[in-house]
């Protein structure tokens, strides 16, 4: 899909913004569910890789049947990445999970790992559903759809290798010129993606060490209980309440597990999203700047009588359209994205501190309980004195 | 006031303040110390009002001399234990160093713990040195001294290392010297393993202090998001400083169990224990050197000789002796068997009287024990209630600021 033809979904007016934002909030108005599930390891003589199975479901039309499944590997889901890159230079793509993780990873294949990166990819997959251009986009359906031979053939076609260097060039040389002219609204949003990018950086490190201290936390506390078990076996009138205190600790050992599974469910993976997140909004900023460039460079031409100025004014025009539909389709996405990511966020801290608040009140129900048992057993052990 | 007069009102003792001091040691060099004041007060029946009768001034090591001088004159008492000389069982972020205002403020409330407890100890308060200890600032040393405490000790109780062959120990003290072991081990390693606790939890809440920094910088930013961020990083902050109270609430906890600790350390290889086993082996030598020489006489009168003897050696090298000669050394050995036995019969007495008197105390001790485990349990399980508590609060705040983002 070429980025000139404006795709009548983008929304240009705040009502359409709400009307699409209704849309990914209410699942009876969607007709495509994506799942991806199913990793399963495959073996070769020259390499082992993961693929995903991949479950579409979906009433529209345009798609040959109602159900598709297929298997993909990670290698597809970058294929399909840089297409979508290239046909919507200025839309905020969905980030994929990272390639490899370089701390803490002893293999590609460790359980943790697979898992994390198949809802990863499951929530890049239904992103790009919700998304109110690319959910028409023609390689999504191929990818969605496609046996696997159907797509290496598919995939082979499109601008060569040659072509794809050439853009890379010109796209360096030529991406610090756009960035003197960009207009106010795009400096304005280029420094909220610099500080949110920082931001959101540090918050995944603290996550992460949370996670960690939490973790360490719970391994000290299994000890712990047991001691107490231990104890009790020389103390005759102290067995109740060591026992009492080893039960309570281990309750609270189990709610610290619970706590940490939930943390690394809701908060961590969509901290992350956000970091990978903040990184393609900078290359789209690149990416926007870059076309503005071209059409900078040939109006620096044709002020200079360097070639035809006949040509050079018909370029310029088209240009003109070409930069004016990349910063509005920017704009409209970059809206849609904010109001996403502070959904997103809200409710994944939202999430972390509910998860907080049912732990210690877990907690405290387990250390109420044991005093009440041992002020119970006082006023019974008193009275029988009396 | 009189020593009688003393314990005929009720006091109150008190160890009020520390002070860091410099002073010169007895090699003549600098040292710095901690003096701790002491205060006591009578209660006057009448109307309950305290007055202050006493107040002096005494460092760490005056109260272990007192303690050594108790344990000396009441071996069968078990005798309470001073707070830790150094620190010990530290997680990362408490002080090691004994200059520490955290670690002296504990010490003071360790010295006051002891104080009271020899106070409300029926046999120990009545001891003139204590009183003094706590009436007599200047010379008290001196007197403590003279009283020649330190010779009087049995030196063999400080030999831990020597084993006595005893054959008939009262079983109750072996498996009071088990209990005491036992106790030891498990109270050291739970108080190890709280510590490795205390320093991961610390960890959690503070990390936690990060986000508050992070969620206000990031506010500046946000339009809508910018108030909630703001105020749920002030809760953060809150949530990560609340640990600082927490943490020393339970250190409380955890002198409570070191006491124990070192409870159990008095009872078995230093004092109670081992005063007994000292009696019953000097009781077991006594009887076996009495029996001996009972043989002996025995041997002397029938004329047979059935163990090997320097005497009977030599009487057949030299010659006989003479039955005035033997008459002679009968005698004397009946005298020295007499002797003998009136020693093992006191040494018996003694014995008895040392477990009679041991095991009161000892019952008067494990029902103490009991009852201040038991509650400081209890006092666990409120600490931790409280935390959750302050937690839940603290969370239900966060929670409201990032609902309203």
């Amino acid at each position: 899909m070429d980025v000139n033809s404006l795709s009548p979904m983008i929304p240009t007016s705040p009502l359409s913004m709400i009307n699409q934002i209704k849309f990914e909030d209410e699942p009876d108005l969607k007709d495509l569910f994506i799942t991806v599930d199913e990793p399963e390891s495959h073996v070769t003589t020259i390499e082992t890789f993961i693929t995903y199975r991949i479950i579409t479901k979906t009433s529209r039309g345009e798609f040959d049947s109602s159900e598709f499944e297929v298997r993909r590997r990670y290698q597809d889901f970058l294929w399909l990445k840089g297409k979508l890159e290239e046909a919507h230079p200025t839309l905020i793509i969905p980030p994929l999970p990272e390639k490899f993780i370089v701390k803490g990873m002893v293999e590609r294949f460790n359980d943790d790992f697979i898992e994390t990166r198949r809802k990863a990819l499951h929530k890049f997959l239904n992103r790009i559903a919700d998304h109110p251009t690319l959910t028409f986009n023609e390689d999504f359906k191929v990818f969605l759809t496609a046996q696997a031979w159907e797509l290496s053939s598919h995939k082979k076609q499109g601008p060569g290798l040659l072509s794809r260097m050439g853009q890379t060039v010109r796209a360096v040389a030529s991406s610090m010129r756009g960035v003197k002219n960009r207009p106010e609204e795009f400096m304005d949003m280029n420094n909220f993606i610099e500080t949110f990018s920082q931001k959101i950086n540090l918050i995944d490190k603290i996550s992460q060490r949370i996670y960690k201290e939490e973790r360490e936390y719970f391994e000290e506390m299994k000890e712990y209980g047991p001691i107490h078990i231990l104890w009790s076996a020389s103390e005759e009138d102290l067995v109740d309440s060591l026992k009492g205190v080893a039960s309570c600790i281990d309750k609270c050992c189990k709610a610290t597990e619970k706590r940490m599974s939930g943390l690394s469910e809701t908060l961590l993976p969509v901290v992350h999203e956000y970091v990978l997140y903040s990184e393609m909004l900078m290359g789209v900023m690149k990416r926007r700047d870059q076309i503005q460039a071209e059409l900078d460079s040939k109006v620096e031409a044709l002020t200079y009588k360097k070639a035809d100025t006949e040509l050079l004014t018909e370029e310029i025009g088209k240009l003109e359209d070409k930069v004016e539909c990349a910063n509005n389709a920017l704009k409209a996405d970059w809206e849609r994205w904010k109001q996403n990511m502070q959904n997103d966020i809200k409710s994944a801290f939202t999430d972390m501190a509910e998860e907080n608040i049912s732990y210690y009140e877990q907690c405290l129900a387990t250390w109420e309980s044991f005093l009440t048992s041992q002020t119970d057993l006082h006023l019974e052990e008193t009275s029988e004195e009396k | 006031m009189t020593e009688n007069n003393f314990w005929l009102k009720k006091i109150e003792i008190s160890v009020s303040e520390a002070e860091k001091r410099t002073g010169r040691n007895a090699m003549n060099m600098q040292e710095t110390y901690t003096a701790y004041l002491i205060e006591t007060r009578s209660v006057e029946h009448t109307d309950g009002q305290s007055v202050l009768t006493d107040s002096l001034w005494r460092r760490y090591s005056e109260f272990e001399v007192l303690r050594n001088y108790l344990l000396v004159y009441y071996p069968h008492v078990v005798v309470p234990p001073l707070p830790e000389k150094r620190a010990e069982f530290v997680w990362h972020k408490l002080s090691a160093d004994n200059m520490d205002p955290d670690f002296v403020e504990r010490r003071r409330i360790g010295l006051e713990n002891f104080l009271l407890r020899v106070a409300s100890h029926p046999i120990l308060c009545r001891d003139k040195i204590f009183y003094l200890f706590l009436t007599q600032e200047g010379n008290w040393k001196e007197t403590v001294n003279e009283t020649g405490f330190q010779l009087k000790a049995d030196s063999r109780l400080k030999a831990l290392n020597a084993t006595f062959r005893v054959k008939n120990p009262d079983k109750r003290f072996t498996e009071l010297k088990h209990y005491s072991d036992e106790l030891q081990s498990v109270i050291s390693h739970l108080l190890r393993v709280r510590a490795r606790v205390a320093d991961r939890l610390y960890g959690v809440y503070k990390v936690h202090g990060n986000y508050g920094r992070v969620f206000s910088e990031w506010s500046a930013i946000e339009k809508e998001m910018g108030d909630g961020l703001q105020s749920a990083g002030h809760h953060m902050d809150v949530y990560a400083s609340s640990i600082d109270d927490i943490l020393e609430d339970e250190e409380h906890y955890a002198d409570q169990l070191k006491e124990y600790l070192f409870y159990a350390e008095a009872l078995s290889p230093r004092a109670v224990c081992r005063k007994h086993e000292l009696m019953q082996y000097d009781l077991e030598m006594a009887a076996q050197d009495l029996a001996s020489k009972k043989q002996q006489c025995e041997e002397l009168a029938t004329g047979t000789v059935r163990t090997f003897s320097l005497k009977g050696m030599t009487t057949k090298l030299f010659g006989q002796e003479t039955p005035e000669q033997r008459e002679a050394r009968i005698k004397v050995l009946e005298e020295q068997i007499n002797e003998g036995e009136q020693q093992l019969k006191s040494k018996n007495l003694e014995g008895r009287e040392f477990v009679k008197k041991a095991w009161a105390d000892i019952e008067r001790f494990k029902e103490q024990k009991n009852r201040d485990l038991k509650e400081a349990l209890i006092s666990y399980a409120v600490m931790h209630i409280s935390m959750c508590k302050k937690g839940i609060q603290v969370w239900t705040n966060a929670k409201e600021c990032f609902s309203k983002m």
